[in-house]
Order: structure tokens, then C-alpha cells, then sequence
């Protein structure tokens, strides 16, 4: 058969065509995500031999117990949880001014090289930004010098330097979204706002958030799940803090069964993060 | 119409690729074999190994180091090398089953014999191992049941190292990292690992005789606390753990980290100008770790393994290398080759010294020590622990 023979048996049968298209994909998506997913879940209730590190599949529930019963997860579930929502609170601080400029202010040349300057970042390497932080950070480092101006030190490495570096490195992922959405607002309804004499800061909340909060929920689903899972940077710069991530690790290798109960604590926290925005109505305008 | 065949030729064209590429996806096991082979083949031409920093130089770190480029030439095996941090970290990149060789510590080799991902190794066939120290072969961290699970390579203790500008007086003892450590508050750094308890059980040994800890790896639950209890206490003074070797380099380097626990290769690393350092020995003697070339059970190329086992214990290699880390050769013949001094500063081949060094080692349940009446923490418990300590 050639290929365009096939071509036309397959421009007939329209179920085939589909059925061929999707297969791939979606068996990739069953197996590399579903599958795994539930294995993971699946994982977190089985035990584990602790000399061979063998995997005892019994039911157990001996994992769950423990990182819902022991000091430990809690304190660094907490400290995950802030350090997600400070990230988030501060690349919204930023992505509101900044997409609003970029949208409705800018001229369309500079509009260009703005979107370029903020999508920059994301070509180079996770690490390497991480560790140029390190050394930001460092002793005698650029914080160091430009705090010294003022009096103030190098806020040195933990929970300080893991914010600043975390909204750093996931900034384009709320900026992006936010400028969308206001390029998505006509500027009509800010023409008309204005006609009918609503100042700039009456317009802006009653006209302009209402239309951007999609765009910012995006934003922050982004920046507060992607800092949930980190533990590069913690290692980087975190000093000698951990967050969830790290307990993940470091059990991956003596006991995967913790390591995935471990795992399931971001998830529920980003279930219960999801369903919160979700109750503000904001997903359905996406 | 033209134009939707078109889209449809491309649609039929994509489905067929994506079936492709599925299909060249299934993946293939190779069977893992054990017991030892008796003879050898040929090269496959390739090999792959796992290792601590400075194990696999090929002179890309510093051109005046290197013993991978000769081996290539020699047997037509090409080298790839990957270095690890810690001992959990080598644990999970090996049962990944893509390395053939893999420097293990004693902390490491029975964890890995255990879960089968280490093969038997036929000395024989490794003409250099005849040369080795005698009371490095058949120990409890590379023979298990009388077979042989690796060449032994070298050993060493972990030291501590002090700025020499900021560290004042010089210490002399380990309490410069426990009791002294407000000091230098946020300057202390400690080896990122559960096994990193043993440090804090060798110093409760001389400093909490009735603790009665006789093995910094044999701990019943009192004496985990103990140390647990000390390492949080030096906690509030740790700057930050390291487990990557340049990132401690960096610290030390920029004064973020002035005293801290270390390896010589670290120190040897360390530009002078920078930051002045000294690394010693401790009074309290320290834990250590020595080390054994294994072979994977999932090995796809045996006979570059032997060959590289063969290699790296040749004298010659073996002093370069080990004396790059910055630890004792595993053979007298070694120390002909190595820089003179060398084997005297690591005491090699001196067993009474070597006895001093709590060599890493896998805490299990049945105590270490030999005792009976109780039982001990296991490495899973350590691992909880650490956690714990760090908080």
C-alpha cells in the first residue's frame, strides 16, 4: 500500500484516522501520568524491608500515620505552605504593575522587548540561576555590598534567600499569564470607565481586576504548585532549612513507601488550593 | 479539497510516527545474572561508573590528572563517569541499572549486595588484586557469605577543617563542631547524611563513656537519642549541610563556612588565597570510609568492568588516585608510586592506625557490637532521625 493510498482509505474512515491520532498520546498519558500517578498512590501504603530495601506489598497504614502523627511533616508541610504563598504573593505584586505597563502603556516596539526580557530567564538553566543566587547571596556578594550601603547584611542562606529565589525563578509564569489577560481588556470599557468619571483607581478595581483575576489565579496555580514540589533551590540556597521536597528525597532511597506519602502532602495541598480558587469562580473565565 | 487531503495525508503521516515511536519504546530488561564469571570476553567498548569526585579523572578537572585516557586507549573501553554525593544518592542512580562499575562505601556495598544490584567478582581475574593489603580483602563491607562483591580501593577518615584566619585557637577536637559551635553560629557546616550520626556517636564515645557506645554504627535507641540530641543542638549553629562537594569548596571559599566537617580532596581543592584552611584529624579519632570497586548485576559491558577494576587497582593508577582524594592506597606497592610522604600522612597499610577509623558502615537491627540484649537502630531510623535533626 503507499502512502497515498492510506492516506485515502484513511480520509474515509474518519474513526480510524482518530483512533490512530490519539492512540500515541494517550497511551503516553495513561502510562507515563495516570499510571505512575496511582502508583505512587498506591506506593504510599505499602511497606518496605529495611535492610534490603525491598518493597513489601501489604497494606499498611503505618506511612499515613506517620506523616500526619509526627511533628516534623507538619512543621515543614507549614513552612512549604509559606514559602509557596509568599513566592506567589510577591511574583503578583510584580506581574500586576508590570503586565498592566506592558499591555496598555507600553509602546509596541518596547511592549516586544519587555515580553522578551521577562520570557529571558527561562532560557537559561534552572541551576544556573539557582546558583547565581548562591553567589548573590554569598558573603561578600552583591547583596552583601549593596545592603552594606544601607547598613544591612546579606540576608544570607534559608528561608529568605529560598522566597527570593523561588519568585525569581517562576516570575515569567505569572507575569505571561497577567499580561494576557490585560491584553484581553478592551480599552473601551477603560475609555468609557473614564467618561463616566470613575478615577483610575475605581477603574482599575471595578473594571480592569475583575477581567485580569483569571489571568492572575493562572499565574499563581503556576508559581504556587511549582514551588510546592521544589527542593533544588532549597538545596542551593535554603542554608540548612528543608522543605517538602528534600524529605521526599532523602527517603527515596531507604524507604520510597514514606517518600510517596511524603509526595501525597503537596498534592492534597494543591487539591485544597485548586478547589479554593475554584469556589472564586475565577477558573471557569480562564 | 486539495487542501483537506492534504491536512488528512499529514494526520495519517503523524498517527504512523506516533505508532513508531511507541513501538521503539518498549523497553528491553537485561537479565541480571548472578555468581561470578570464570572466564573473560572481549571488550564491549564502552563502560560506565559511578563514583566519588576525584575516582574517574580524565584531566577535564585539572590535565595534570588523569587516568581514564590511558585505559581508553589501552583497552578500547570508552569511560563515562558520574559522581555522586552520598551514599543514599549512589544508591538510588545505581538500582537505575545504567552503570556497570560503582565506587561504594562501606555504608553502600551491603545495601547493595542485599538488594542484588551488586554482581560477584572473580578475583582472579583481576590480576592486580594479588598485590592488595591483606587486611582490606575479605572484610564484612565487600564479602558476603565468602564471595566477593569488589576490589577494595582505599580508605580514609573525614576530617574536620577550620579557616585558619577566623578559628581560633586551632582546634583540636571534634567540640569545635559540637560544644564551640555558638562560636561560629551560622558558619558551622556538617555532612548532609543520615550517616553523619556515627560523627556525633564517636565523639559521645569519648565524651559520654557511660553512654557505653562500643560501635558509632551499633546504636540502641538511648544512644540514638543522645546523638540526636547533640546534633540538634549543633542544628542552631549549622549555616547549612553539604553534600555536594563544590558547594561546600564555594562556602569555605567565601566565608559563608568556616569550620565544618570535610574530606582532604576538599581541602586540597580549596584555593589558599581565598580562605586559609587546614583539614586534621580530631583528637576523638573520626568515622572514615573505605571504599570497594563493585560490578552492577545489570552490567551490560563485564569485561570493561573487570578491566576497569583491574586498571584502577593497578599500583601506579591507584596511588594517583587515591592520593587526588587524599586517602590511603590499598597497596605497598602503591605507595612506590605515590609522592613521597603520602602514604605516611594516611598511615597506609598501618592496620592499627586503620582500626581508629570507624569505617562507614550499614547500622541493621542486630547490633554491630555484638550485643545481644538489645536491639539497635537500623538506617531507615537514622534516616527518620536526620530528618528530624534538621527539622
Amino acid at each position: 500500500m503507499t502512502l497515498s493510498s492510506i492516506s485515502s482509505t484513511l480520509s474515509r474512515r474518519p474513526g480510524i484516522r482518530l483512533g490512530l491520532l490519539l492512540a500515541a498520546p494517550l497511551t503516553w498519558l495513561v502510562l507515563v501520568y495516570v499510571v505512575a500517578l496511582a502508583a505512587l498512590l498506591v506506593t504510599a501504603f505499602w511497606t518496605i524491608d529495611s535492610f534490603t530495601n525491598e518493597l513489601e506489598r501489604t497494606f499498611t497504614l503505618d506511612n499515613v500515620r506517620e506523616i500526619t502523627g509526627e511533628a516534623l511533616y507538619r512543621t515543614v508541610t507549614l513552612r512549604t505552605i509559606g514559602v509557596a504563598l509568599l513566592v506567589t504573593l510577591i511574583d503578583c505584586a510584580i506581574a500586576l504593575p508590570v503586565g498592566f505597563y506592558m499591555a496598555k502603556i507600553a509602546s509596541r516596539r518596547s511592549r516586544h522587548l519587555l515580553v522578551i526580557a521577562f520570557l529571558m530567564p527561562l532560557w537559561a538553566s534552572y541551576l544556573v540561576k539557582a546558583l547565581a543566587w548562591r553567589s548573590l547571596l554569598s558573603n561578600g556578594g552583591l547583596l552583601d555590598w549593596a545592603g552594606g550601603l544601607v547598613g544591612l547584611g546579606t540576608p544570607g542562606f534559608g528561608f529568605t534567600a529560598i522566597v527570593l529565589t523561588q519568585a525569581y525563578i517562576w516570575l515569567p509564569y505569572v507575569v505571561l499569564p497577567v499580561y494576557a489577560a490585560y491584553e484581553r481588556v478592551p480599552d473601551s470599557l477603560l475609555d468609557a470607565a473614564g467618561d463616566l468619571g470613575a478615577r483610575p483607581a475605581l477603574t482599575f478595581r471595578t473594571v480592569v481586576l475583575p477581567l485580569v483575576v483569571p489571568g492572575l489565579v493562572a499565574g499563581s496555580i503556576f508559581s504556587f504548585s511549582l514551588t510546592m514540589g521544589d527542593y533544588i533551590t532549597v538545596n542551593i540556597v535554603g542554608g540548612a532549612n528543608q522543605m517538602l521536597g528534600n524529605l521526599v528525597f532523602i527517603n527515596s532511597g531507604s524507604n520510597l513507601p514514606l517518600a510517596a506519602a511524603i509526595a501525597l502532602i503537596p498534592i492534597v495541598v494543591i487539591m485544597i488550593y485548586l478547589a479554593l480558587v475554584r469556589r472564586t469562580g475565577a477558573l471557569e473565565n480562564l | 479539497m486539495r487542501n483537506i487531503r492534504t491536512r488528512h495525508t499529514i494526520g495519517a503521516a503523524v498517527a504512523a510516527l506516533s505508532l513508531i515511536t511507541l513501538s521503539a519504546c518498549g523497553g528491553d530488561d537485561g537479565d541480571s545474572s548472578t555468581g561470578a564469571v570464570d572466564k573473560l570476553g572481549e571488550n564491549e567498548g564502552e563502560v560506565s561508573i559511578l563514583a566519588w569526585p576525584g575516582y574517574v579523572e580524565d584531566g577535564s578537572t585539572d590535565p595534570e590528572v588523569d587516568w581514564v585516557s590511558g585505559f581508553e586507549k589501552e583497552t578500547g573501553c570508552q569511560v563515562t563517569a558520574k559522581v555522586y554525593g552520598t551514599s543514599d544518592e549512589a544508591f538510588n542512580l545505581a538500582k537505575s541499572g545504567e552503570y556497570d562499575v560503582v565506587a561504594a562505601s562501606g555504608d553502600l556495598t551491603l545495601r547493595m549486595v542485599a538488594a542484588g544490584e551488586a554482581a560477584e567478582v572473580n578475583t582472579d581475574l583481576i590480576p592486580n588484586y594479588e598485590g592488595i593489603y591483606d587486611f582490606l580483602k575479605d572484610r564484612e563491607w565487600n564479602t558476603v557469605d565468602d564471595k566477593n562483591y569488589g576490589i577494595p580501593h582505599g580508605y580514609g577518615a573525614n576530617l574536620l577543617m577550620y579557616n585558619t584566619k577566623d578559628v581560633t585557637p586551632a582546634p583540636t577536637s571534634w567540640k569545635a563542631v559540637f560544644e564551640d559551635a555558638p562560636k561560629h553560629k551560622g558558619q558551622v557546616t556538617a555532612y548532609d547524611s543520615p550517616i553523619y550520626i556515627a560523627d556525633a556517636a564517636v565523639y559521645l564515645m569519648a565524651h559520654q563513656p557511660d553512654l557505653g557506645i562500643e560501635n558509632p554504627y551499633s546504636l540502641d535507641e538511648k544512644q540514638l537519642a543522645a546523638a540526636v540530641d547533640l546534633l540538634k543542638s549543633q542544628r542552631a549553629s549549622v549555616g547549612e549541610y553539604w553534600s555536594d562537594y563544590t558547594k561546600t569548596q564555594a562556602s569555605f571559599e567565601t566565608g559563608d563556612t568556616v569550620v565544618g566537617t570535610t574530606w582532604q580532596v576538599i581541602a586540597n581543592l580549596i584555593d589558599q588565597k581565598k580562605a586559609p584552611v587546614e583539614a586534621i584529624l580530631p583528637s576523638e579519632g573520626a568515622t572514615g570510609w573505605n571504599d570497594t570497586w563493585m560490578i552492577s548485576s545489570n552490567s551490560k559491558s563485564p569485561n570493561c568492568a573487570y578491566a576497569w577494576l583491574n586498571h584502577i587497582s593497578d599500583p601506579e593508577v591507584n596511588a594517583q588516585a587515591t592520593e587526588y582524594f587524599g586517602e590511603a592506597p590499598n597497596s605497598d606497592k602503591a605507595c612506590e608510586f605515590a609522592s613521597e610522604g603520602h602514604c605516611e600522612t594516611f598511615h597506609a597499610g598501618d592496620e592499627a592506625y586503620a582500626e581508629k577509623i570507624w569505617f562507614w558502615n550499614t547500622p541493621i537491627n542486630d547490633c554491630l557490637d555484638g550485643r545481644t540484649d538489645v536491639e539497635c537502630t537500623d538506617y531507615q531510623d537514622w534516616t527518620k532521625a536526620w530528618s528530624e535533626i534538621k527539622g
